[in-house]
C-alpha cells in the first residue's frame, strides 16, 4: 500500500458470504473439529487422551454421533448452498493439469477461475462424499440406537469405512485450512464476509468481473 | 474383574508393554468343557449367577431349553441345546455350555480404544475392567464369538470372567466347581489338553471317531476348550465356529490402519507448514489492487476514479 494516499487506495471490497452462509460454516467447522477430535479419540490409543476435553471416555461416546448428526445437517444445508458453484468445467481440468504453478503463486499463468477453482470444487464433492458415509456408517456403528438392526458383518464394513472416510475428511479439511492460511485475504471472507477487488481479480477473476458489472 | 496389575500380558489400547512381571511358572490356564459328559442341568449357569451376584430377568418360555435365551450382562453362560439327527438315524442331543472363549488373540481387546478397559492376564483369561468401559461396543464387533453384551443400564460391557477373583487365590471357576458330571474340568492348558486327549481316545473307543478337541487356532487357541463328539463338524453345537479368527475387517481397522492414518493426517499438516515456509503466503499486493480498480472503471465504462466511492 502507498501510505502518501490511504484514502485513495482504500480497497473496494465484495461480499463473498452472507452472514447465514458464515454461520452456517462455522457451525460445520466446529462441530468438524468436536468431532476430529472425540473421533481421534475413539480411533487411536495415542489420541484417548483427548476424550478427557468432552469429560471422559463414556462421554465422548455418547456425545460423537449427536453432534455428528448436527454436522451432517449444517454441512448437507451448506452444500446445498454452494452446489451450483461446484460444477466443474474444462478450465477446471487445465487448473489442476498446473498443479505446479498453483502450487508456486503463480495464478497469472492460470486458466481464468470463475467463483471456486478446481481444487475447491474437488474438495467440495470429497466432502459431500465423506459426509454421506460417515452418516450411513456411524448410523450403523452406533449402539445404543442402532447396532442392533444390523449383521455383525456389516458393522465390520461400517467401522472400517467410518475409520477411513473420516481419514479423508480430516485430510482434506488440513487441506482447506491450509489454504486458507496460505492465500491471504481468505479468512476474512468467512470471518467478515467481504474480500478485496484485488483478491477477488487476483483469485477468482471471472468471478470478479461477474460481480463488479 | 480381579485387579492384578502385575498380571498383565496385553492390555487394551495401550501400545507400551503392561506390567507382566508375573508369570505363572506351570504355563497358562484353561477350562476344559467336555460336551460329551453334558447334561445340560444349568447347574453351571447357577453357580454363575451365584458367585458372580447376577440375577437375570425371569424372561419367557420360548419352546426350547435354551433358557435364558441368549447371552446377557446378566447371563455370562446358557447352556445352548441342539437337536442333532445323525445319519444313522439317531436323535444326538448336543449341549454346549457357551460363554466367553478367552482367545489367545482376543478380538474384543484389539477392537477396545479404552486403554486398560480389556486386559489379559499372563495367565491366558481375558477380562473387561468395566470401570474404564465407554460403552462404545467395539469389543462387540471385534469378539469372533458373539460374546460381550452391552448393558442398557450402566452402558458397559460384561461377560464371564473366568472367575479371575477365584482363579487369582487358586480355586476353580464357580461352574467348575459345582459341575455335577465333571464335564467342566479346570487346571494349565497343558494338562487340560492332555486329560482332553484321554476323552478323545475313550470317545474314539466308544464309536465317535471324528471326536476332538475345539482348541481354534485361528485365535491363536483358547483358555476355554470344548472336547466334541464331532469334531469335524463344531457347527453342529449351535453354531460353534467352523474356524474363528478376528475378522479381517477388524484387523484392518484396529491394526494397520491407525499408524497409518496418523501419518497421513502429520504429514498433510506438516507439509503445509514447509509449503508456507518455502513458498511463502499468497499475497494481494497494492497494484493488485489498482490493477483490478482500473479493470472494474473500464468494465462499468467509468471514466475515472472516484475517492469516495467504496462497495
Amino acid at each position: 500500500m502507498k501510505n502518501d494516499e490511504p484514502q485513495l487506495i482504500q480497497p473496494r471490497v465484495i461480499q463473498r458470504y452472507t452472514a447465514n452462509e458464515r454461520s452456517n460454516h462455522w457451525i460445520t467447522a466446529i462441530t468438524f473439529v468436536l468431532l476430529a477430535l472425540s473421533g481421534l479419540a475413539m480411533f487411536h490409543p495415542a489420541m484417548f487422551w483427548l476424550s478427557a476435553l468432552f469429560g471422559g471416555g463414556q462421554w465422548t461416546r455418547i456425545l460423537h454421533p449427536f453432534v455428528g448428526v448436527v454436522m451432517f445437517v449444517s454441512f448437507m444445508i451448506l452444500a446445498l448452498r454452494f452446489w451450483h458453484h461446484n460444477y466443474l468445467d474444462a478450465a477446471d481440468v487445465q487448473w489442476l493439469k498446473q498443479m505446479d504453478d498453483v502450487l508456486n503463486n503463480r495464478e497469472d499463468k492460470l486458466p481464468e477461475i470463475g467463483r471456486y477453482n478446481a481444487g475447491q470444487k474437488l474438495l467440495f464433492f470429497v466432502m459431500v462424499v465423506c459426509l454421506v458415509l460417515l452418516l450411513l456408517s456411524g448410523i450403523v456403528i452406533w449402539r445404543r440406537y442402532f447396532s442392533l438392526y444390523f449383521p455383525i458383518t456389516l458393522i465390520r464394513v461400517a467401522s472400517v469405512v467410518h475409520a477411513a472416510t473420516a481419514f479423508v475428511l480430516i485430510v482434506g479439511i488440513v487441506v482447506h485450512i491450509y489454504a486458507a492460511l496460505w492465500v491471504k485475504g481468505s479468512i476474512r471472507a468467512m470471518t467478515r464476509g467481504y474480500v478485496t477487488w484485488g483478491w477477488a481479480r487476483k483469485h477468482h477473476p471471472r468471478w470478479f468481473r461477474e460481480s463488479i458489472k | 474383574m480381579a485387579l492384578q496389575s502385575l498380571d498383565i500380558r496385553r492390555q487394551s489400547a495401550t501400545t507400551t508393554p503392561p506390567p507382566g512381571v508375573r508369570e505363572p511358572v506351570t504355563g497358562a490356564v484353561a477350562k476344559l468343557i467336555d460336551v460329551t459328559k453334558c447334561i445340560g442341568c444349568k447347574a453351571c449357569q447357577t453357580a454363575c449367577m451365584e458367585w458372580n451376584d447376577l440375577r437375570d430377568e425371569v424372561g419367557i418360555n420360548t419352546g426350547v431349553y435354551d433358557n435364558p435365551r441368549d447371552l446377557t450382562e446378566h447371563s455370562w453362560t446358557v447352556m445352548r441345546y441342539t437337536e442333532y439327527e445323525n445319519p444313522n438315524g439317531n436323535l444326538e442331543w448336543l449341549i454346549r455350555k457357551d460363554g466367553c472363549m478367552h482367545c489367545e488373540d482376543p478380538g474384543c481387546l484389539k477392537a477396545c480404544p479404552s486403554p486398560g478397559a480389556i486386559v489379559q492376564y499372563t495367565n491366558g483369561i481375558v477380562d473387561f475392567h468395566e470401570e474404564n468401559c465407554i460403552g462404545c461396543g467395539y469389543c462387540i464387533t471385534g469378539c469372533p464369538f458373539n460374546i460381550p453384551r452391552l448393558s442398557k443400564q450402566d452402558h458397559r460391557v460384561y461377560k464371564c470372567t473366568l472367575c479371575s477373583d477365584r482363579v487369582a487365590v487358586g480355586q476353580e471357576p464357580a461352574c467348575v466347581k459345582t459341575c455335577p458330571t465333571g464335564a467342566i474340568v479346570f487346571g494349565t492348558k497343558e494338562d487340560m489338553k492332555q486329560h482332553a486327549a484321554e476323552r478323545i481316545v475313550d470317545l474314539k473307543e466308544r464309536g465317535f471317531d471324528k471326536a476332538g478337541l475345539y482348541d481354534p487356532p485361528g485365535v491363536g487357541g483358547t483358555h476355554v476348550m470344548y472336547v466334541l463328539h464331532h469334531a469335524d463338524q463344531p457347527s453342529l453345537y449351535h453354531g460353534l465356529p467352523e474356524n474363528p479368527r478376528i475378522s479381517p475387517l477388524v484387523r484392518l481397522w484396529k491394526g494397520v490402519a491407525k499408524p497409518l492414518a496418523l501419518a497421513g493426517i502429520a504429514l498433510a499438516a506438516v507439509a503445509g507448514f514447509f509449503h508456507y515456509t518455502r513458498v511463502g503466503p499468497n499475497e494481494v499486493s497494492a497494484e493488485d489492487e489498482q490493477a483490478a480498480r482500473d479493470e472494474a472503471r473500464r468494465i462499468r465504462g467509468e471514466p475515472e476514479e472516484r475517492d469516495d466511492e467504496k462497495r
